[in-house]
């Protein structure tokens, strides 16, 4: 009978923790910021079957990076998780807090327990009355739950994501501004990205709604947006970003039309989408 | 999912175990105490002094339906509650509406505005009219002990078919028969008079508000004649509750909308109290 090496706590741990980080990093990336009205989420995925971001409740959503079927998962578990309490107590008695620490256990036990970690990061995000009273908790592979203000940016180059949204962000901005803060973070990524609306999945928790508060962006909102803010953007870079919008302006609009004529955007099963994962391996 | 359903913190295997979209099954392999069909019936049939709703009456309008009800619950002779509420939004394109044994009532209201809701945030699309219908009966037939002991609940369940373009009814029996109605109906104990009441007023061409008007009148004539169905209270300013639903989606009638259309239905009655007459020929 042969003796399995000896392989350190510590090693053991930390070998997981690269396997997790790596398996993330290969991905593309998910922003989640505050806007005045509530919480944007703009993700860098162009399929409209497979999302990264979801309703779970009422008030709270869902954002993730890394493998689909894992966080998909844990989609699933949340939104039982929050139906069961909210059918057993009372809507007003599902918070984000009591769900992320729900998935902290879950990641947690996952981590320490099974031979493969889950290659997930989580944001739980949920809106409040006001910008003060938003939550938004950001979850990692290993169950650390960290509670994040402004803006969180996750997977693939998430350093340079973050670095670029820094700057961009600031507290109250409209929707639009926001929208275009967040792409434009992300095409940070890689150089001389650019991302238009059907690169784009794209949801607010908007606070002004009633009942769910959850909404997904058709593209043709996402492009409307997209250039209004160019508009309005800094004098410099909104002329060469609305040369640029008009250049490709026309095969878009087209584009727009069609789904704008769908229902809520996204929700309609679009196979061929389907093929091309999130995680861009 | 199955090897680790042991370990997942304080999780319970159901939630992380694959399974269907149904919240109802998800509770019946969780905690199927909670399931209104998980009960062992009384041996002896239940008496008069359990609350009952009475009156619910729904009709057609091109482009969408209209459900409404009137306040009154009782028990025995006694008025249990006069401002009960037994019009509910079912999901953003549908609304239910129960006449019978309240208690049960309620909580089947509640469980299925959960199971509709769920299936939507699993599958990411909406059930289709029809499958909201037959999952509604499901849930009438497994409370068939109960009814048998006299803690029947019948609901009226109308809502929007985005395939159709049109509003829909649909009418239950207690064994969870479903039955599609045609242009209006009505259930619970004054549904004869308010039946009859509709027949004479209902027109095919009717706006909504008209519609409303018309579901109005036919519960003033169901309160006159069945004592368990109420009226109007314009002294406490307790109106009977309407709702629309269109392609935009589920709409209660504010208190001021609602209770202008019963002025409108008392003072007409005070010329004709039998409410508006029908052409002869």
């Amino acid at each position: 009978m042969s003796m399995p090496f000896y392989v350190s706590p510590d090693q053991q741990m930390k070998d997981r923790a690269d396997y997790a980080r790596k398996g993330i990093a290969r991905g593309r990336s998910v922003v989640v910021l505050q806007y005045d009205d509530g919480i944007l989420f703009v993700a860098d995925n162009p399929s409209r079957a497979l999302h990264k971001v979801s309703e779970i409740y009422d008030r709270i959503a869902f954002a993730a990076v890394g493998k689909y079927n894992e966080f998909e998962n844990l989609r699933l578990v949340g939104v039982r998780y929050a139906d069961v309490n909210g059918y057993m107590y009372d809507r007003s008695d599902v918070t984000s807090r009591g769900l992320a620490n729900f998935y902290a256990q879950m990641l947690g036990t996952i981590f320490t327990d099974q031979n493969k970690p889950y290659e997930v990061e989580l944001v739980v995000a949920e809106v409040g009355e006001d910008a003060a009273t938003d939550q938004i908790y950001r979850l990692t592979f290993d169950g650390s739950v960290a509670d994040e203000h402004g803006f969180v940016a996750m997977g693939g180059q998430a350093e340079a994501v973050a670095e670029a949204l820094k700057e961009r962000y600031r507290d109250g901005l409209g929707l639009a501004e926001a929208l275009r803060a967040g792409v434009h973070a992300l095409e940070q990524q890689d150089a001389d990205r650019h991302l238009d609306a059907k690169a784009l999945e794209v949801a607010v928790l908007d606070r002004n709604r009633e009942h769910r508060l959850f909404r997904r962006l058709t593209s043709s909102r996402i492009e409307q947006l997209l250039t209004e803010a160019a508009g309005e953007g800094p004098s410099e870079e909104g002329a060469e970003e609305s040369a640029e919008d008009g250049g490709t302006g026309g095969a878009e609009s087209t584009e727009g039309a069609g789904e704008a004529g769908g229902a809520d955007g996204g929700d309609g099963g679009d196979g061929a989408g389907g093929t091309e994962a999130p995680k861009g391996t | 999912m199955a090897s680790h359903d042991s370990h997942a913190g304080r999780l319970p295997g159901a939630f992380t175990s694959p399974g269907p979209s149904s919240f109802t099954d998800f509770l019946g392999s969780y905690r199927p105490e909670l399931l209104p069909g998980g009960r062992t019936p009384p041996a002896v049939a239940a008496g008069e002094e359990i609350p009952h709703g009475t009156t619910i009456v729904a009709a057609t309008f091109p482009g969408g339906v209209v459900l409404a009800g009137d306040r009154r619950a009782t028990a025995g002779n006694m008025i249990a509650q006069r401002d009960i509420e037994k019009v509910f939004r079912a999901d953003e394109l549908s609304g239910i509406a129960i006449a019978g044994t309240a208690g049960i009532g309620l909580e089947i209201v509640r469980l299925f505005q959960v199971e509709l809701e769920h299936y939507e945030k699993m599958e990411g699309r909406m059930l289709s009219l029809e499958g909201k219908a037959n999952r509604l009966a499901t849930l009438i037939r497994s409370n068939l002990g109960m009814a048998m002991q006299g803690l029947a609940v019948v609901p009226l369940f109308a809502g929007f078919d985005e395939d159709h373009g049109a509003g829909r009814i649909f009418s239950y029996d207690a064994a969870g028969g479903k039955y599609e109605e045609r242009e209006f109906h009505s259930i619970g104990s004054g549904s004869v008079f308010a039946r009859g009441a509709l027949k004479k007023l209902w027109r095919p061409e009717l706006s909504e508000e008209d519609t409303a008007l018309a579901c109005l009148h036919a519960l003033y004539d169901a309160a006159d004649d069945d004592s368990a169905t109420g009226g109007p209270d314009m002294i406490r300013r307790i109106y009977p509750m309407v709702a629309s639903v269109t392609a935009d989606g589920f709409r209660r009638l504010s208190d001021d909308e609602a209770g202008g259309l019963s002025q409108t239905v008392v003072d007409a009655r005070y010329q004709a109290p039998g409410g508006p007459a029908a052409p002869l020929r």
